[in-house]
């Protein structure tokens, strides 16, 4: 406890939670977590939900091994991992439904996709391991906002553009378009289309931000 | 200590599986009551839907037991058996010979009409799909339609759970004169006069079909149960019975 204490939000704690949201984004940048992207963006509630249940997942992993990070084996240091992540999401999926059921039932197909998600792994692996409990939490906060924001992205223009509705919602009926001849577009819905939504995302991304582009 | 000796993995790894495996099961066990509770809730919230009683899940058991008047369980002779409507396992039932499936069914009574309720099983994309089906005391006009899936894909094969693909099912009808035609969830849409058709999921189609199939399936299951009945509504006819033997006496005396 000699060294001084850092503050809560100081400038190095604060890039930790905001450089994932536009420099380092863990799925423009890093390209990483396509997978559930491209599965769960046909509307915006099930990426709602799943942007979600990953912060939580992923802060709470962040700090159970980052607690652990001096007591793991560095050779099994990756099952360590996946038992801790497989084991949290299990554990809350139960508890969900026993006692709030609908928000479990909307979470069912997703518990594979947590498990399964290379971004949270690759926070473990690459910052958990080697920082402080706080740190981690921070990091994991902010690639999952990271995350869940370009997720809610794709699945808005894929609703609005596939389906014509937001959350359910039929805007486009109400603004009267489809009277005026608009048809909705059904390739929106299917899975290529989030692909090309995240390639533009990224597109827009290197445009306003240059030093991202490889030379 | 040095963390990447080999008997230190060993014993952290056997620790960890230990620790996990137990906290798992605890956890699973503790709270499997309250799972099942929800559950079977579900499941009479289902089925009172289908005859347009919409409840919570907390007020459901209450519901059901004033509204479902009767319960009973078929063999596919459509002949009563001993056995417990509500706790038939359709997955458990599906694996067996086709005779000697347990068929359950629901009765409930809409506006002074008998209705018969039938739960459904089949297969969708990634696991399995039920639902449960209301059908009129003619044993051919669906009054209600609830479906449910395990893992198909949300605003894909999952829309099978929404009003907007459930709704047209009701006034559709599953015979076509004497022969049972089901109903078939149809790609691009169904026309509109078809009485046995309702419009199938963009990107849903294995799921739609999954439902198709599954109707097929299960209402062939019940069809001498249909048969029964509808001979019965028949029979039930006393003027049709007097005026059918009245001419048949005639017919006899002219020769």
């Amino acid at each position: 406890m000699s060294e001084k204490k850092e503050a809560l939000f100081s400038k190095k704690n604060r890039k930790l939670l905001i450089d994932p949201l536009n420099d380092n984004n863990p799925v423009t940048t890093q390209v990483l977590g396509i997978c559930s992207a491209l599965a769960i963006t046909v509307q915006l509630k099930p990426a709602v939900v799943m942007a979600l249940s990953v912060l939580v997942v992923m802060s709470v992993a962040n700090v159970v091994v980052s607690l652990m990070r001096n007591l793991i084996p560095s050779r099994i240091r990756i099952i360590v991992q996946l038992v801790v992540i497989a084991a949290l999401v299990i554990l809350v999926d139960q508890v969900l439904k026993a006692f709030v059921y609908d928000v479990s039932k909307e979470l069912s197909v997703f518990v594979g996709l947590i498990i399964t998600n290379c971004i949270i792994m690759g926070r473990l692996e690459a910052f958990a391991l080697g920082n402080t409990p706080y740190k981690s939490f921070l990091d994991g906060l902010g690639n999952a906002f990271g995350y869940g924001w370009i997720l809610i992205a794709v699945a808005f223009f894929r609703e609005l553009l596939g389906a014509g509705t937001l959350f359910g919602y039929p805007v486009l009926e109400k603004l009267g378009l489809y009277e005026m001849g608009y048809e909705n577009n059904g390739m929106m819905i299917l899975p290529p289309m989030a692909l090309i939504t995240v390639g533009i995302i990224i597109w827009i991304q290197r445009m306003k931000n240059r030093d991202l582009i490889e030379s | 200590m040095d963390v990447n000796k080999n008997s230190y993995t060993f014993g952290f790894a056997a620790v960890m599986v230990v620790l996990v495996a137990s906290l798992l099961s605890v956890a699973a066990i503790s709270l499997k009551p309250f799972q099942d509770k929800n559950v079977e809730s579900e499941k009479k919230q289902n089925i009172l839907s289908t005859v347009g009683i919409e409840v919570s899940r907390e007020e459901a058991a209450a519901a059901y037991e004033k509204n479902i008047t009767s319960t009973y369980v078929l063999n596919n002779k459509g002949e009563v058996v001993e056995g417990d409507a509500f706790n038939v396992d359709l997955g458990v039932e599906l694996k067996k010979p086709a005779d000697q499936q347990l068929l359950p069914v629901f009765e409930s009574v809409n506006d002074g009409d008998k209705i018969y309720i039938l739960p459904m099983r089949g297969k969708g994309l990634w696991g399995p799909i039920w639902g449960f089906i209301a059908l009129k005391e003619d044993m051919n006009t669906i009054s209600g339609a609830v479906f449910d899936h395990k893992s198909e894909t949300p605003g894909l094969g999952a829309e099978i759970s929404l009003g907007w693909f459930q709704e047209p099912f009701i006034g559709k009808q599953i015979f076509e004169g004497t022969e049972l035609v089901s109903i078939n969830v149809v790609k691009g849409g169904a026309k509109e006069d078809d009485m046995h058709a309702v419009d199938g999921i963009s990107g849903g189609t294995i799921t739609a079909d999954g439902v198709t199939d599954m109707l097929a399936e299960r209402f062939d299951q019940y069809l001498p149960f249909f048969n029964t009945k509808i001979s019965e509504t028949l029979d039930l006819s006393p003027d049709s019975l007097v005026q059918d033997s009245s001419m048949a006496f005639n017919l006899n005396s002219i020769q």
